[in-house]
């Protein structure tokens, strides 16, 4: 593909939206689970070597990066999570108006902020 | 109006359309697989979520007598088979999207989906390790 074809749409000189957004959000917290999964699957190797490597992985788990991890994790989990259901709902063909795709977009935004201050109260206050 | 009757009405032959996978020669199966899998990943997810944040801060043997648990261990691997599975279709739809030099692209998507099946096979392992010796 070494020929310069025209681009459409120019995302640059769009005005954003909130529905654009929340659709490449979808895409990157997808994203960022798949590869943050990585880290569950350690947990889970370290679990089943138990020991002092266990601790040591655990270890990691509850340092101040670690906790910002899972946080990231979680609000990624809550995000995909609720947008997902947002999905299925239009596939059955309900909310696909204006009005609609607004109305669940904003209880999706109200749920992964929610979720976010428990993970927050979770991870960081407990 | 008028119909030319000379023209074909479509382009596709009839096998094709009999057939009916269209351009991605697989038709709707890669969609109707990926809501499947999230429908089925919702009560999975809920239920180990819930748990893990209540065993967050639980020790070695706590979390391994969690996992012991026949139904705990049964939730897990169905979670992480259905949910690697679905990743792997994901990541497929991205790097389709992304990648438009197709030797790079279909290398790309080789090495994606190996590394979701290693992440499968290494995780569900692991839970069959700790329930077995440690199961009830």
């Amino acid at each position: 593909m070494t020929q310069k074809r025209p681009l459409s749409p120019h995302l640059m000189i769009y005005r954003p939206q909130l529905t654009s957004m929340m659709s490449i959000t979808h895409r990157l917290s997808g994203v960022a689970l798949a590869s943050g999964s990585i880290f569950l699957v350690w947990w889970l190797v370290a679990l089943a070597y138990g020991g002092d490597y266990y601790q040591m992985v655990q270890g990691i788990a509850e340092h101040i990066l670690g906790r910002l991890v899972l946080l990231g994790f979680f609000i990624a989990v809550s995000y995909h999570m609720a947008n997902g259901i947002r999905h299925l709902f239009w596939d059955f063909g309900i909310g696909l108006s204006l009005d609609g795709v607004y109305r669940g977009g904003y209880i999706v935004i109200g749920f992964t902020a929610l979720s976010a201050l428990a993970g927050i109260a979770i991870l960081f206050l407990a | 109006m008028s119909k030319n009757t000379s023209a074909p009405q479509s382009l596709r032959s009839p096998l094709g359309r009999a057939r009916g996978l269209g351009s991605s020669r697989s038709g709707v199966s890669h969609w109707w697989v990926q809501r499947l899998t999230a429908m089925g990943m919702l009560p999975l997810v809920l239920y180990c979520l819930i748990s893990f944040i209540l065993i967050a801060d639980a020790d070695l043997d706590t979390a391994r007598a969690w996992i012991g648990q026949p139904f705990n261990s049964v939730a897990m691997i169905l979670l992480l088979a259905v949910g690697f599975y679905h990743a792997s279709l994901g990541l497929q739809v991205v790097i389709e999207d992304y990648i438009s030099t197709k030797t790079r692209r279909i290398l790309t998507l080789a090495f994606t989906k190996m590394i979701m099946t290693a992440f499968a096979v290494m995780s569900i392992y692991s839970i069959l390790l700790i329930a077995l010796a440690d199961g009830v």
